[in-house]
C-alpha cells in the first residue's frame, strides 16, 4: 500500500493531480486507488491537497495516515505537510516555488521547475501535468501510458495535446534525473 | 340568495342561459346534481360551514371545467391544507390533498412529470401565501404552467380563525385578539411582481366572473393566479361582527369595484374597505418547460432530448 | 412484479473514476430516474450537478427548487405524474424534508432520497462526515410508518444501491433511502457501470383494470396496492389524511388502525425479502462487529488485526439498515460473547442492536461524533477488551 499527497495552492490543479493519478491506477493499471480531498472554506485559497491511497487489494481505510510520497507545489503546502512524510518517503517539489528546509531522515527529494517548464510550453496552467509526468517517472508507481489514458475527461479537450506535452516534458526530465542518479551511485 | 341583486355590469354578461346559476337555485327538480359528474358525490355533504364562500368558488370552478374545452382526464387538482385545501377531495378529477403549504411544489412536480396535464392548485390564502409563500413566488418566477385558485378568507379558518398574512390591518383574529397590527400581503401584487402571466381577483359572488377567469386561465399556458375573496362566517365574520355569510358575501360584492388592468400596486385591501377586483394581468411569456427546451436545444443542439408536449 | 431491462439512454456503461455523489446520479439515471428536484447542500450537491449535466442528453427534468420542502413535494407530485424520481440532500435539508416524507409514506409514493450525511446537529460539519441521521431516517417524520434504507460503503455501491433503492421503492411503494456519508460521497474510486441489458429494474405496479373498479389503496395479495398516474383517466383521489381503500379521508380510530397497520406491515412482513446483510465468519465467532457504510471498511482493518491476535471474530455489514435485520441479530445474540458496534455517531444503530440482543449478549458501542472515520485502533481495542 502506498499513500500519496499532492499539495499546493488553489488553482494549481492539485485535485486534478489526485484524480488523474487515481483514475490511471484504477482504470488502466489494475490497482485500487481511493482519492480524497479537503472541502469547504479551509480547502480554498492557501494550502490545498488531494490524497491517494494505492493498493493491490481493496482500500479499506480511505484516508492517508503515513504518506510515503508528498508532492508540493507551494511553500505553504510543503511546510504544512512535510512533517507527516515518512522518514523513508519521497518528497517531490517545484523547485522555484518551494524552498527546502534541511532534509530530515532518509527522505529522498526530487525537484523540478514545473511551473517554469509549463510557461516555456506556453501555458503555466499545465504545471500540474509537468509535475505529474515528473512524479510518474521518479516514483514509478503508475505507468505513463495509464496516466495519458486517464487525461481525456479530466483536462479540457482542446488542451489535451498541450497537457500531454506537459506530461511528457516532466516525465522526460524525471527519467533524466533518475539516470543521473544511477550514474552517480555507480561512481 | 333571494335578496341578492346582481350589479348592472355583471348583468351584461348574462348572455349564456346556462350561466351564473347556483346549483341549489337552478335545477330544483332535477334528480341528479348538475355538477355530479365532476364532484365526488360519495363524499357529500362537504365539511364547509353554512354560508362559507368556498363552495361557491367550487361551483364556479366546476362550471369552468364544464365549459372549457379541456380534456378532464388530463386535468388534476392539487390542494394543500385548510378549509380550501379540502377542495381536492370533492372534485372528481385526479386530485391530490397534500401537506400544508406544499401544494404548489407538488403541482410543479406533477406538471413537469406529465406535461400534458393541466394542473390546478386550489387552496387557501394561508396555505398558498402564508406557509407556502416561498413556493408561490418561485413557481411564478419560473412561469410554471399552473393555475392557482387562491381562496382568500383573511384568516386561518381550519384551525379556528388565527391571524394570517392576508388579514387586513385592524381586523381581529384569535391570535390577534386586540386587532391585527401587521401589514397584509396584496396577493395580486405579489403574484405579478413574482412573474405571473395571468392575475385576477374576484369575490365569491362574482360567480360568472370567477368562472370566466378560470376558463381564460385554462386557455393559457403559464402561471395564472386567481384570488377569490370569500367570507369566513364562523370565524372571521363572527369575531369581527360582520354579520352572517350571505350578508358578508354581499358586502364584499358591493364593496368591490371592477377595474380591469388596474395597477397591482394599488390593490391593497383595508379592513372593510373598497375591494378592487378584475383582471389585472394577462400576458404571454414562455413557460418553464418552454425555456428549458428552447435554451437547452440552443446550447446542446441535436444532442438535446426535447422534453414534454410540443406546442409548435 | 414486472421486471424490465434498463433503458440504455441513461446507462453510462464502462469503468469510471467517480466519487460517491456522481455514482448516486448515475445509479439514478441507470434506474430510469427522469425527474430530479433538489436544493444545493454540502456534501451532496455534486449529485445534483451531475444529474443536471446528464439529463438533457437522456430526456427528463432537473429542477433546482427553492428549498428542500419544495424538492420533496415536487418529487411526490412527479412520482404521481408517472416518473421515477430522486432527490439528494444532507442533514439540514433532510430535516426539512421530514414532513413530506410522511406524506410520501401515507400516499404510498415510490421515490428515492439519498442522504450524504455530515456531522450534526444543526449546521454541524458541512464538509465532514457523519452517520448521524440513521435514526432520523426511520423515525424523523411524525406518526408510525416504515421506510427502506440502504447504506453503501463505496462509490460503486452508491451506484448499485441507488438502483436497488429504486427497485425496492417501486415494489413496496415506499420512500427508499440511500444513506451514504460525506466520506463515501466525496471519495473517488473505480465505478463499473454494466451494460443496460444487465441492469434489472422493476416496473411500477400499474393498474390496468376497469376504471370504475379502481381502488387506489386496496392492498393486493402482496399487500401492495396497484398504482395509477395522473392523466390516465381514473380520476382518483389521494390524501395525507387517514384514508380508506378509495383514498377518501376517514377520520376515526378504526380506519387509522387499518391504515397504519398497512403502512407498517407491508414492510415488516416483507422484511426477509428486503434485508441484505453481509456476514463474515459469524458461525465461529465469539465477537461480532456490526457496522455499515464507510465504517465497515474501517472496521475490516481492525478485524484483520484482531484475527492476527487470535480473536475469534466475525462481522456483519448492514447493507439494509431499515428494516433492521432483527431476526439474525437475535439468533446471534444467543451464541456469541459480544457485539461491537462502531458508527459515526454517539449511539444510534447500536440501540437497535441492543434491542435485538435483549441482554443475551453485551453490546459495546464504539462511538465517533463525526468529522472523520474511526481510528481502526479504537475498534480493535474494543474488540480486544470484549474478547477478554
Amino acid at each position: 500500500m502506498t499513500e500519496i499527497r499532492f499539495s499546493g495552492f488553489g488553482g494549481q490543479g492539485i485535485i486534478r493531480c489526485g484524480l488523474i493519478t487515481g483514475k490511471a491506477l484504477s482504470l488502466f493499471d489494475n490497482k485500487y486507488a481511493t482519492m480524497t480531498q479537503s472541502f469547504g472554506p479551509e480547502a480554498r485559497g492557501s494550502a490545498c491537497s488531494s490524497q491517494l491511497v494505492v493498493s493491490e487489494d481493496r482500500v479499506l481505510y480511505p484516508y492517508i495516515t503515513d504518506p510515503e510520497i508528498l508532492v508540493s507545489m507551494s511553500q505553504e503546502a510543503y511546510e504544512k505537510y512535510e512533517q507527516e512524510l515518512r522518514d523513508d518517503g519521497i518528497l517531490i517539489i517545484d523547485r522555484d516555488l518551494v524552498k527546502l528546509k534541511p532534509p530530515g531522515g532518509k527522505i529522498k527529494t526530487y525537484s523540478i521547475p514545473s511551473t517554469r517548464f509549463a510557461e516555456e510550453l506556453g501555458n503555466r496552467i499545465t504545471a500540474n501535468l509537468v509535475m505529474l509526468g515528473f512524479f510518474t517517472a521518479v516514483t514509478q508507481i503508475v505507468s505513463s501510458e495509464a496516466m495519458k489514458k486517464a487525461l481525456p475527461g479530466l483536462v479540457p479537450g482542446r488542451f489535451l495535446d498541450l497537457n500531454i506535452k506537459a506530461f511528457d516534458k516532466g516525465y522526460k526530465y524525471g527519467k533524466k534525473i533518475l539516470n543521473e542518479e544511477k550514474k552517480n551511485s555507480k561512481k | 340568495m333571494k335578496d341578492f341583486e346582481m350589479k348592472e355590469e355583471d348583468r351584461d354578461e348574462k348572455n349564456d342561459p346556462d350561466d351564473a346559476r347556483h346549483p341549489d337555485d337552478v335545477h330544483p327538480d332535477d334528480e341528479s346534481h348538475p355538477m355530479e359528474e365532476l364532484l365526488r358525490m360519495d363524499r357529500i355533504p362537504h365539511i364547509w360551514c353554512p354560508g362559507c364562500g368556498i363552495g361557491t368558488v367550487v361551483t364556479s370552478f366546476v362550471e369552468a371545467l364544464r365549459k372549457s374545452e379541456i380534456d378532464l382526464d388530463k386535468t388534476a387538482v392539487v390542494s394543500g391544507i385548510g378549509c380550501s385545501g379540502r377542495v381536492a377531495g370533492y372534485i372528481k378529477l385526479d386530485s391530490f390533498h397534500t401537506t400544508h403549504g406544499r401544494a404548489v411544489p407538488f403541482a410543479t412536480g406533477l406538471k413537469l412529470a406529465n406535461p400534458e396535464l393541466k394542473v390546478v392548485v386550489f387552496s387557501g390564502d394561508g396555505d398558498i401565501a402564508g406557509i407556502g409563500g416561498n413556493h408561490l413566488i418561485h413557481a411564478a418566477r419560473r412561469n410554471m404552467d399552473l393555475m392557482i385558485i387562491c381562496v382568500n378568507n383573511f384568516n386561518y379558518a381550519m384551525t379556528g380563525g388565527q391571524v394570517a398574512a392576508t388579514t387586513p390591518t385592524g381586523a381581529n383574529a384569535s391570535t390577534a385578539p386586540y386587532g391585527n397590527f401587521e401589514y397584509p400581503f396584496s396577493l395580486p401584487y405579489l403574484a405579478e411582481a413574482s412573474g405571473a402571466t395571468y392575475v385576477a381577483r374576484w369575490t365569491a359572488l362574482h360567480l360568472r366572473r370567477v368562472t370566466k377567469s378560470i376558463q381564460e386561465a385554462f386557455g393559457k399556458r403559464g402561471f395564472s393566479f386567481i384570488e377569490v375573496i370569500t367570507p369566513c362566517v364562523t370565524l372571521y365574520a363572527r369575531r369581527n361582527r360582520l354579520g352572517d355569510g350571505l350578508n358578508l358575501l354581499k358586502y364584499y360584492y358591493e364593496k368591490s369595484e371592477i377595474q380591469h388592468g388596474a395597477d397591482t400596486r394599488t390593490l391593497d385591501i383595508s379592513y372593510q374597505g373598497k375591494l378592487t377586483v378584475g383582471k389585472f394581468v394577462d400576458k404571454e411569456k414562455p413557460t418553464f418547460l418552454d425555456c428549458m427546451n428552447e435554451h437547452l436545444a440552443r446550447v446542446l443542439g441535436d444532442k438535446y432530448r426535447f422534453y414534454g408536449v410540443s406546442h409548435d | 412484479m414486472k421486471k424490465v431491462k434498463a433503458d440504455p439512454k441513461g446507462v453510462l456503461t464502462g469503468a469510471h473514476y467517480f466519487d460517491g455523489d456522481y455514482a448516486l446520479a448515475e445509479g439514478a439515471l441507470a434506474a430510469g430516474c427522469r425527474f430530479f428536484a433538489g436544493y444545493p447542500i454540502t456534501p451532496s450537491t455534486e449529485t445534483a450537478e451531475r444529474f443536471s449535466e446528464r439529463i438533457p442528453y437522456v430526456g427528463g427534468v432537473f429542477i433546482q427548487m427553492e428549498d428542500e420542502l419544495g424538492s420533496i413535494a415536487a418529487l411526490i407530485g412527479a412520482s404521481w405524474g408517472g416518473k421515477k424520481v430522486m432527490t439528494v440532500t444532507s442533514g439540514p435539508g433532510f430535516s426539512l424534508m421530514m414532513e413530506n416524507i410522511g406524506l410520501a409514506c401515507m400516499m404510498e409514493t415510490p421515490l428515492v432520497i439519498a442522504n450524504v450525511q455530515r456531522g450534526g446537529p444543526s449546521t454541524g460539519l458541512p464538509t465532514l462526515t457523519g452517520q448521524q441521521d440513521m435514526m432520523q431516517v426511520k423515525w424523523g417524520s411524525h406518526g408510525d410508518y416504515e421506510i427502506i434504507a440502504l447504506s453503501p460503503d463505496s462509490p460503486q455501491e452508491c451506484f448499485d444501491l441507488t438502483i436497488e433503492a429504486f427497485n425496492l421503492s417501486e415494489i413496496y411503494r415506499v420512500p427508499a433511502f440511500v444513506m451514504t456519508d460525506e466520506c463515501v460521497g466525496h471519495m473517488h474510486e473505480k465505478v463499473v457501470i454494466p451494460p443496460a441489458e444487465e441492469i434489472e429494474l422493476v416496473e411500477r405496479k400499474w393498474y390496468k383494470g376497469p376504471k370504475d373498479k379502481y381502488l387506489p389503496y386496496k392492498p393486493d395479495n402482496d399487500m401492495i396496492p396497484f398504482m395509477v398516474k395522473a392523466g390516465d383517466g381514473y380520476r382518483f383521489h389521494t390524501t395525507g389524511l387517514t384514508h380508506d381503500e378509495r383514498g377518501y379521508p376517514v377520520i376515526n380510530a378504526e380506519c387509522q388502525d387499518v391504515c397504519v397497520r398497512h403502512l407498517v406491515d407491508k414492510i415488516k412482513m416483507n422484511a426477509d425479502k428486503i434485508i441484505r446483510i453481509e456476514e463474515n465468519q459469524t458461525d465461529t465467532a465469539e465477537i461480532v462487529v456490526i457496522s455499515y457504510g464507510i465504517t465497515s471498511r474501517v472496521t475490516t482493518r481492525a478485524v484483520h488485526k484482531a484475527k492476527k491476535a487470535g480473536i475469534k471474530i466475525g462481522t456483519i455489514r448492514l447493507i439494509t439498515i431499515w428494516p433492521f435485520p432483527e431476526k439474525r441479530i437475535k439468533e446471534l445474540a444467543k451464541t456469541i460473547k459480544a457485539f461491537i458496534v462502531p458508527e459515526i455517531n454517539y449511539g444510534q444503530v447500536v440501540l437497535e442492536v441492543e434491542r435485538c440482543a435483549k441482554g443475551q449478549a453485551p453490546v459495546i458501542h464504539v462511538p465517533h461524533c463525526g468529522g472523520w472515520v474511526h481510528d481502526p485502533v479504537d475498534i480493535f481495542n474494543a474488540i480486544k477488551e470484549a474478547s477478554k
